[in-house]
């Protein structure tokens, strides 16, 4: 790892006033993806700015609507909060199949979407829900926020401060996860909207990360069922294809995974 | 540089370091405590183990800067003197390692888990809960004994305190 300075800013002001004087810096939240790429010398911030310790930024409330979860909530405190599980059970579990149990204490809504590994978890339940990104300085829609691989809407100094998932009247998500990385080989959020809509989400098939999935979204509109997923073809078009499987593997792996988080979701 | 302000194992510990250090490195070139290992230094062997405030965290993936002030125990801090920790003592009976390299780390993850898990532990979770510790030579079967045969003592442990 190459040299750099630590900062530990007690809150959201602080930690923008950090950057803007450092503008080589990087935030730095759960750090088990920034570390990590630090110490392959991949990045080399001359400066990390810890969020992990702003109370702003922890905490998890849930309305009749919306469930909220600042960014700095780990995933760990989101398994054990018992008003994420009574408002979004599949968020609980996608969080819970998520990394192993000591990343689990580390790691962060924010930095998973920050960063967007095209392999991670959240961003199929961002998008899949069309969740509110709040940031410092705006809010950005679900739809709008994921730009390609580890590609955001966010600006360099921007800091997500929460996420506000509506509440769906049904949810579910499955996940083939690769067996030693634990992120996912393909994984699939299912959700239909309290107004009817039908919103699915994969990770880890694509080239250009998270994305939706029309053909799923057709017929499960009409028939929300997983045997409804039965006859659906997906395009091995722009799906990520290596030595763990095949693009036509991860196409059929959409399917599946959908069929079984619809069979979650109820 | 920066000077962090620790406990480890019970004892207060002050170090003036490079920002850029890894927990990891502060404990076996600074403190000589070295039970803890690096193991494949990406995150996913677990080698490397330790407790933070009571919860069980990868060393190797945490900045010095990061846990100021806090509490550390390490493989070093849970035996009582001569009297191993249970979860040694079950590791020992069940034959629960062979090469040894990954062991401070499972026992210390093993040590949460059933902390975690109170009363309440199969062989199902164990193994679920076990996927952040990597080991190449047992193939887990002894290591997922030694952690339910781990959690029956610490019980009776904990009952005659």
């Amino acid at each position: 790892m190459y040299e750099t300075t630590y900062h530990r800013p007690a809150s959201i002001d602080e930690a923008a006033a950090l950057f803007a004087k450092h503008p080589e810096a990087k935030y730095l939240a759960g750090g088990h993806t920034l570390i990590p790429v630090m110490k392959q010398r991949l990045a080399a911030p001359s400066d990390v700015i810890d969020l992990a310790k702003i109370k702003d930024l922890i905490g998890i409330e849930a309305t009749s609507d919306a469930l909220i979860i600042k960014a700095a909530t780990t995933y760990y405190d989101i398994t054990q909060s018992a008003a994420a599980k009574k408002a979004i059970p599949a968020i609980v579990h996608l969080t819970s199949v998520l990394g192993d149990p000591a990343v689990r204490y580390r790691g962060t809504v924010g930095g998973s979407i920050a960063n967007n590994d095209p392999a991670a978890d959240y961003p199929a339940a961002v998008l899949a829900l069309n969740a509110t990104i709040k940031t410092n300085k705006r809010e950005i829609k679900g739809d709008d926020f994921f730009q390609g691989l580890f590609s955001t809407a966010l600006e360099e100094d921007e800091i997500i401060t929460s996420v506000s998932f509506p509440i769906p009247a049904k949810a579910g998500y499955a996940k083939m996860r690769h067996p030693a990385s634990r992120f996912a080989l393909t994984a699939v959020f299912v959700a239909q909207t309290k107004s009817g809509e039908v919103r699915v989400a994969a990770t880890g098939a694509s080239q250009s990360g998270v994305m939706r999935v029309p053909a799923i979204e057709a017929a499960l509109k009409a028939n929300w069922s997983a045997g409804a997923l039965d006859g659906v073809k997906i395009s091995a078009d722009g799906l990520m294809g290596d030595i763990h499987g095949s693009a036509e593997y991860r196409a059929n792996l959409i399917k599946v995974m959908a069929q079984r988080a619809v069979d979650a979701a109820g | 540089m920066s000077t962090v302000k620790l406990t480890v194992n019970g004892k207060s510990v002050s170090a003036t370091v490079e920002d850029r250090t890894l927990l990891v490195h502060l404990l076996r070139e600074n403190l000589n405590l070295t039970g803890t290992h690096v193991g494949c230094d990406t995150s996913q062997c677990g080698a490397c183990i330790v407790h933070i405030d009571g919860k069980a965290v990868k060393s190797c993936t945490t900045l010095v800067g990061q846990i100021d002030g806090a509490n550390v125990t390490t493989i070093e801090g849970i035996a009582k003197g001569d009297q191993l920790h249970p979860m040694q003592a079950a590791f020992r009976d069940n034959h629960g390692l062979q090469c040894g390299y990954c062991t401070p780390g499972m026992i210390m993850s093993a040590i949460d888990i059933v902390n975690r898990h109170a009363g309440d532990l199969d062989e199902e979770t164990v193994r679920h809960e076990l996927e952040g510790n990597i080991c190449r030579c047992t193939g887990y079967h002894n290591i997922v004994k030694s952690v339910l045969d781990a959690a029956g003592r610490m019980k009776v442990a904990q009952a005659a305190e």
